[in-house]
């Protein structure tokens, strides 16, 4: 089981308080995570990434374990207290504009 | 007994403003989708239920929800707007080639007969359309693909795709037009498409009568005369009595022909409204005084509205969406403000009141006018 928060904008578009917890087939990664995240809950489709080429969006960044994850590759594996359920994979809006 | 719905969308969430005939007494909902950028929301024609609307942000891109109960309640829909084919280049503000990006949908015109079927001005300058409510969107590419595409160039707010007028009389003809690209008109439902820009003149191009790249601002039309089109350019008032073959200015005596909107009264063909801002440098009303501009007469001659307007101090601008009329006896006439403002004139401009004051910057004005 993997656990998500969401930034407060995309938990109000997907109806959910706190954060959510799924579960991926295969190893966790950031495409296994997010895949996972838009199945149940199709309205984040583009919201974290392109639809169309798979790329973060600029300003959607993705924490975990006191860790930047945003730059590694989707397929990278996630830390195994990620994987594991102990700690948050974090998705971000950037602290900018008004 | 007859009422009407304004829907507003501002900076920072979605608005419903609806009152009785009188337009005295308003009953306000909102925000939705609060803290996002609604760039336009607008009801369907033949179902006035049915209402799209535009959500976007800088962090979270694009969305388009959908409510089939008169704004009460929505839906998230389809937000997957892919170019069609190898979407190539159009030229970018230092005169390069730029690849095209989807960046937001500024404007969602719903069809005239078909509450299913929608179409999306999106921003870099394309159209699109959906059949099934919103939940699938294809691009019309031959607008992209006619030929000029690749001379396109954004205007300072980005290349937008802002107007889409749909012709009443003929379901294959539309108008659009896009900032800084100009106006656009297909006679087979979206198939072919060819620039109609003749007449007018931009000192700011390098070709003042070039076949593309004037910035025009926003196209009205008046549903039992669709031929006639009346435009808000970036500098200038023009009028076309031929779908777009030729324009002719009729600034007249405006005390500016800078502006965004413009649009004509529900029941007087000839009757237009624009509201003059002072450059395109400031971008706020000509000494501090909030004046819509009346013509009764297809332009040219122009008077002043400014009853119940601020006639001091003020400083807001109205922007390209943010005008539109109900088709009352006595017809409204309503505006939002980037001041956050929503102006409503229940007597075709004699006389205006605010319905809100404090609203965020307000993006568009759109005006539902229910039995």
């Amino acid at each position: 089981m993997i656990r998500v928060l969401l930034p407060q904008h995309l938990r109000t578009l997907a109806k959910v308080k706190d954060e959510v917890q799924i579960e991926v087939d295969g190893p966790a990664t950031q495409r296994s995570v997010l895949d996972a995240i838009e199945a149940r809950y199709p309205m984040l489709r583009g919201t974290m990434r392109d639809q169309t080429t798979q790329e973060r969006r600029p300003f959607v960044r993705f924490f975990a374990c006191e860790e930047d994850l945003s730059y590694g590759s989707p397929d990278d594996p996630l830390p195994e207290a990620v994987a594991k359920g102990t700690e948050l994979f974090l998705v971000v809006g950037a602290i900018a504009g008004g | 007994m007859s009422k009407v719905r304004v829907l507003v969308g501002t900076k920072k969430g979605a608005f419903v403003l609806e009152s009785d005939a009188k337009r005295n007494n308003w009953d306000i909902s909102g925000p939705h989708f609060a803290g996002w950028e609604m760039y336009h929301v607008k009801g369907s024609p033949v179902d006035p239920n049915r209402i799209y609307a535009s959500q976007t942000s800088g962090w979270f891109g694009q969305l388009v929800q959908r409510s089939s109960d008169g704004g009460k309640s929505w839906e998230p829909v389809g937000n997957k707007f892919a170019y069609d084919g190898v979407p190539g280049t159009h030229m970018w503000y230092d005169g390069t080639p730029h690849p095209w990006e989807f960046k937001r949908v500024w404007h969602l015109e719903p069809s005239l007969t078909d509450p299913d079927t929608v179409y999306a001005g999106v921003e870099d300058a394309a159209l699109f359309r959906s059949t099934d409510g919103g939940q699938n969107w294809s691009e019309l590419a031959g607008l992209r693909n006619h030929g000029t595409g690749s001379q396109w160039q954004p205007g300072a707010g980005g290349m937008g795709l802002h107007t889409i007028l749909l012709d009443p009389l003929d379901p294959r003809r539309i108008f659009i037009a896009i900032s800084a690209a100009g106006a656009f008109r297909t006679d087979d439902a979206g198939a072919s498409w060819r620039p109609i820009n003749r007449g007018l003149r931009s000192q700011y191009i390098p070709d003042p009568d070039a076949e593309v790249g004037h910035c025009v601002h926003r196209i009205a039309m008046h549903g039992s005369r669709p031929d006639v089109l009346f435009m808000q350019k970036h500098w200038d008032v023009m009028r076309t009595d031929d779908a777009g073959e030729s324009w002719r200015e009729v600034s007249g005596n405006l005390p500016t022909d800078f502006g965004f909107v413009i649009d004509v009264h529900a029941h007087e063909p000839e009757t237009v409204y624009v509201v003059p801002i002072k450059s395109d440098s400031e971008h706020f009303p000509p000494e501090g005084k909030l004046r819509v501009y009346r013509s009764k007469t297809g332009g040219n001659e122009w008077e002043p509205l400014t009853k119940g307007l601020p006639q001091s101090d003020c400083y807001v601008n109205v922007l390209r969406d943010a005008m539109a009329v109900d088709s009352l006896d006595s017809c409204g006439v309503y505006f939002g403000t980037t001041g956050g403002q929503v102006y409503a004139s229940p007597d075709a401009g004699d006389s205006w009141a605010p319905i809100v004051r404090d609203l965020p910057a307000v993006l568009s004005v759109e005006v539902q006018t229910l039995q």
